[in-house]
């Protein structure tokens, strides 16, 4: 029998602002409210809101925390500095994904890790056994958080209008993070991200989630803020080409094909899982590479289905949307190295059809 | 909620017939279908004078996630296919039963429109 799905503490506020709901990873999310086109444009060239609060939260603490962390994640967290967050990701010991996730430093024997909502259950194991290895606490926090975030080129201007005017939050670096006062409630501002537009990702009480989501609305009203759903959140990171666990990586598809190898750290001292796996296969070079692309055509390349080369299978489509903003179909691809390398020109095939893929360096939505 | 008019005809694959008197037809998809598929991008037709089998494929309709195939209620001939369309997928959207209606087509057996649900059995379904 399966679990019914969760849902966040918006749930209610999503319905009364006209949200159409989709299960994803064991919750009942909005996958859009006016419709994935407009609220994608309005994130683009104004803000979106978005309840990103089926995401995970662990918290580490305790004198051997840095070296737990940086046992199990493949980038250094050594010399993260508090009040700093760092992007990395948790490899098996043969160098497959086990999550993407962020790493916020919140004191110098502290952690709050952000973990993607359908690999929550699996990264608490898997974090819970490796953590007994070293003096340290770890504990699931996802029940202690609600997450928005507020993204585009309105989204810091808007924010700064329910802050204390003591607190300049234009100032705060980009992958820096604030604790801070918000319309009256406090909460952890990170100058982070998942579309490719400036913003912020707010960690606060689940039960002031709602009353905070309907003054950032208000706030932004006159700016042009919109609420926006899964449907434009997964629009938005392709085209700014982020990558999506369980497309472009995973226990199959490593940081090294996925083009993430500034993320892994091979010589950290003392190593760390995965770390063996993954510089043989830097080494050896990857047999397969994560690459992006437009379509000049109106049809949609969707996931799985087979990329060739002079006829040849050499490669699956990973994830593809259309793009609104170019108008044109885009998205992600797993590619064989050797017809990378060979410079060969790739079509996909679409309802019997071979349409060319035209490789581009991310941000899809702005040309070279 | 959604619309359905009750003048049309429906299928179970949410396609809806508007029959003239002179054995033609308007084919397009009904408003539940539209509110389903979300914003529409692409909708992919046949030439005119293709001939399709009552259930058969005519074309696709892409929105932003996923493609859907579409259906012919009746057997018919293909008149004309709304080229609108093609720099205006959204009137599917907007304007399901008026704009954003797909093809024109004449009916094998002009009766055969009988066979299809009313607009009253098309309700009991969604």
């Amino acid at each position: 029998m399966t679990q019914p799905s969760a849902r966040t503490p918006l749930y209610d506020w999503h319905g009364r602002h006209g949200a159409r709901f989709v299960p994803f990873g064991g919750w009942e999310m909005p996958v859009q409210y006016t419709g994935i086109l407009e609220e994608h444009r309005a994130t683009r060239t104004a803000a979106g809101l978005f309840d990103v609060s089926h995401m995970g939260e662990a918290v580490v603490s305790g004198p051997q925390a840095t070296d737990f962390l940086d046992h199990v994640c493949t980038n250094r967290l050594a010399d993260l500095a508090v009040g700093r967050a760092r992007y990395t990701l948790l490899c098996a010991p043969d160098g497959g994904v086990v999550d993407d996730i962020i790493v916020y430093r919140t004191g110098p024997q502290s952690y709050l890790l952000c973990l993607n909502a359908g690999n929550t259950p699996g990264d608490i194991a898997w974090l819970s056994g490796h953590a007994k290895r070293f003096d340290c606490a770890f504990r699931d926090a996802s029940a202690d958080y609600a997450q928005l975030a507020l993204q585009g080129p309105r989204a810091v201007e808007i924010a700064t209008r329910l802050a204390p005017s003591t607190v300049c939050l234009a100032d705060v670096p980009r992958f820096s993070f604030v604790e801070i006062l918000l319309s009256g409630a406090p909460m952890l501002a990170s100058r982070t991200g998942y579309t490719g537009e400036d913003g912020f990702e707010f960690y606060l009480r689940p039960d002031q989630a709602a009353t905070f989501a309907d003054a950032l609305l208000e706030a932004g009203a006159d700016l042009g803020l919109k609420p926006c759903g899964l449907g434009a959140r997964d629009s938005l990171r392709l085209e700014a080409g982020l990558p999506l666990y369980g497309h472009e990586i995973s226990r199959e598809i490593s940081p090294i094909q996925a083009g993430l190898g500034w993320a892994v750290k091979l010589d950290k001292p003392g190593g760390f899982i995965g770390r063996d796996a993954l510089a043989a296969e830097v080494a050896a070079g990857p047999a397969s590479r994560v690459v992006f692309f437009v379509l000049d055509d109106r049809r949609v390349a969707r996931a799985d289905m087979v990329v060739s080369s002079a006829g040849q299978p050499v490669g699956k489509i990973l994830s593809g949307t259309v793009s609104p903003m170019l108008n044109q179909p885009i998205g992600s691809a797993l590619v064989k190295r050797a017809a990378l390398e060979a410079k060969a020109a790739l079509t996909v095939e679409v309802r019997g059809a071979a349409i060319p893929l035209r490789l581009a360096k991310p941000p899809l939505h702005k040309p070279a | 909620m959604s619309s359905v008019p009750d003048e049309l005809r429906y299928t179970k694959d949410h396609e809806w017939l508007q029959v003239a008197a002179d054995g033609t037809a308007l084919v397009g998809i009904t408003d539940y279908a539209q509110q389903s598929l979300g914003d529409i991008v692409y909708v992919e037709l046949p030439k005119v004078g293709a001939k399709f089998a009552a259930g058969a494929t005519f074309g696709v309709v892409e929105s932003v996630k996923a493609a859907s195939d579409l259906y012919m209620p009746v057997e018919a001939e293909v008149l004309e296919a709304n080229s609108t369309l093609e720099s205006m997928p959204e009137l599917v959207n907007q304007v399901p039963y008026g704009g954003g209606w797909m093809l024109k087509i004449r009916l094998t057996n002009p009766a055969s429109a009988g066979n299809l649900l009313d607009a009253a059995a098309y309700k009991l379904l969604i």
